[in-house]
């Protein structure tokens, strides 16, 4: 997933549609995120390039709604419910996440092992 | 040399074959009753031979001086008395610029004789080998400009017995001026021309590797040796033989055990494969001195650790039993009141066993004697130092100044260099300053040349902002 700034950014992904979960008056998702264009990209422990200001699925609580749908640490999310997450900053990433009015989230994910995999798949 | 008196020493005290008499080296010292070290011989040889010779050289650079002194300061008065004394009835009489003139003369002539006296009559900070070369040059310049005012003098206003008694006031007037140049020409040349550093020197002792670095101006070989002599009395710690003779016993090991064979016959054309073939077997055997060295400096610095926490403890303790007696006490003196040097020799004994144990131990012994050590307590005692800063001149090796003046052999050094002592100090001139047992290794390097450059930083650009790094959960 290398990044050449004014080219598009290809990469392999994958979908997961996460359905969330009423706890009480909130909807949760199970997991946190980190990362964005406002924060300082060489502290992501999971990303390959330490330029990259993407978002990443820094936790997931175990039993909860996004293990079930099979989204793992250190994923990078592309897009959610057809938005980009590629060039946003942190606090719009999470207003995107969770909107009230959403009872399913469709993520884009990409992982290190995903293009080998499917390269292996083809061959 | 100093085998040579090992092996008196050793004939009196015990026969021992001949094999092992490196192993049985002793040191050599200053205070041994029977024997004169090696220094003492030089010291007495020395000091009969040098005083004739500087003396001499010394009382007639002074004798020049002092004639040439009085020449500069009575000339001026010469040249206005003489026209007085020769022509009087011809002499115009002297008007009010004239006696002004007289005025700025005398206060010239005390300036200059202020300044000579600042400058040139002080006592003397050594005797170089070679002459002097600026001073030399500015007395024969003086000299000179003497002489062809005297020249002109004799010449036109003598023989032709001028009238004009103002031009020859302000004649005399233009020669004091002249001086006081000369003068000024005189500071810049001996004191400021060399207190821009432009060399860094390089002083190595080379028996025990004491390095220093100064950095000097631009001097001649021989002031450079001067200025490297005042610091190294201060500077370096002194010299101590005694601190020398583990190594030379290691080297002495080193080949000892080692015999040259010559199988092939009695032709000895290879005397130098000889000592080739020495030296590489005896770098091949598997000898275990290294071992040896490592475990006996480990005990050695714990022993010297011991005797130290020893005498800490001592001096501690003997610096609590006197105390100074407070002002209201001066009526009644609560018992045996005592100066200073009674009281040091009061707690001396007390604390004296210690120190003479810690002083052998790290081989200082014969740097101090009991007579010097009761007056440094006596010294400490009377300005209220703790018992610590007593004990720091015995604790470490302090510069060659502190100690008496016999182990100062400030008349004993020579100055040993390949160019002449007094061309002036270049980038890689190396010299050597021989003293009786050691010399001071001397190399110079030049002082890279600096180029600064400026960048200019506004306040206003001082900004910053956070590394965020946050995480939500959602």
């Amino acid at each position: 997933m290398s990044f050449v700034p004014g080219e598009p950014v290809t990469a392999v992904v994958q979908r997961i549609e996460i359905h969330k979960l009423r706890q009480g008056e909130n909807l949760i998702l199970g997991f946190s995120i980190g990362g964005g264009i406002d924060q300082d990209p060489g502290q992501n422990p999971f990303s390959e390039d330490k330029t990259d200001k993407g978002i990443y699925v820094t936790r997931v609580t175990p039993g909860g709604p996004a293990e079930v749908a099979d989204l793992r640490m250190g994923d990078k999310i592309m897009q959610v419910n057809g938005w980009d997450m590629t060039m946003v900053t942190h606090d719009q990433a999470r207003k995107r996440l969770t909107k009230k009015n959403e009872d399913v989230v469709r993520l884009l994910v990409t992982r290190k092992g995903l293009e080998n995999a499917v390269r292996n798949a083809m061959m | 040399m100093a085998a040579r008196i090992d092996f008196a020493t050793q004939c009196t005290a015990q026969p021992t074959s001949d094999d092992n008499w490196g192993e049985t080296t002793t040191a050599v010292t200053g205070t041994s009753e029977h024997s004169l070290s090696q220094e003492d011989i030089v010291r007495i040889t020395k000091d009969l031979e040098e005083s004739v010779g500087l003396g001499c050289r010394r009382y007639l650079s002074l004798t020049l001086g002092l004639l040439l002194g009085l020449l500069v300061f009575l000339t001026p008065l010469a040249f206005l008395v003489l026209p007085q004394v020769l022509w009087p009835e011809r002499v115009q009489p002297c008007g009010t610029a004239c006696e002004g003139l007289f005025i700025s003369v005398a206060f010239k002539l005390l300036i200059l004789l202020l300044a000579v006296w600042a400058l040139f009559l002080r006592p003397p900070r050594a005797a170089l080998p070679r002459i002097f070369v600026f001073r030399a040059l500015l007395a024969l310049l003086v000299l000179l400009l003497v002489l062809s005012y005297w020249l002109f003098y004799g010449v036109r206003i003598l023989d032709s017995q001028d009238e004009n008694y103002q031009g020859i006031v302000q004649y005399a007037v233009s020669l004091v001026d002249a001086l006081l140049f000369v003068h000024y020409l005189a500071i810049v040349l001996l004191e400021l021309r060399q207190l821009q550093p432009c060399f860094c020197v390089c002083v190595t002792r080379n028996t025990d590797g004491e390095t220093r670095h100064y950095n000097l101006g631009q001097l001649s070989i021989q002031r450079a040796a001067m200025v490297i002599l005042e610091n190294y009395y201060k500077d370096f710690p002194v010299h101590n033989p005694a601190l020398l003779t583990a190594s030379k016993s290691r080297a002495a090991k080193h080949l000892a055990g080692l015999k040259v064979y010559n199988v092939d016959g009695p032709g000895n054309n290879a005397t130098a494969g000889q000592s080739r073939a020495m030296i590489a077997a005896a770098a091949r055997r598997r000898d275990t001195s290294h071992n040896e060295l490592y475990y006996e400096e480990a005990d050695h610095e714990r022993r010297v650790r011991k005797r130290k926490a020893r005498l800490v403890v001592a001096v501690e303790e003997a610096f609590t039993h006197v105390r100074r007696m407070q002002e209201e006490e001066l009526k009644k003196p609560p018992g045996e009141v005592m100066d200073p040097r009674e009281a040091a020799q009061a707690i001396f004994p007390s604390m004296a066993r210690a120190l003479q144990k810690y002083l052998r131990t790290t081989r200082q012994q014969h740097c101090h004697s009991m007579e010097s050590i009761q007056k440094h307590l006596a010294f400490c005692i009377t300005h209220n130092m703790t018992p610590k800063a007593f004990l720091e001149s015995y604790l470490t090796p302090g510069p060659t100044l502190q100690y008496g003046r016999e182990r100062w052999m400030a008349s004993q050094w020579t100055l040993v260099s390949e160019a002449s002592v007094t061309s002036s100090l270049r980038d890689g001139t190396a010299f050597l300053l021989k003293c009786i047992d050691f010399s001071l290794v001397v190399t110079t390097k030049g002082i890279p040349y600096i180029k600064l450059s400026e960048e200019f930083i506004d306040p206003k650009s001082h900004k910053f902002v956070l590394r965020l790094q946050s995480e939500t959960s959602v």
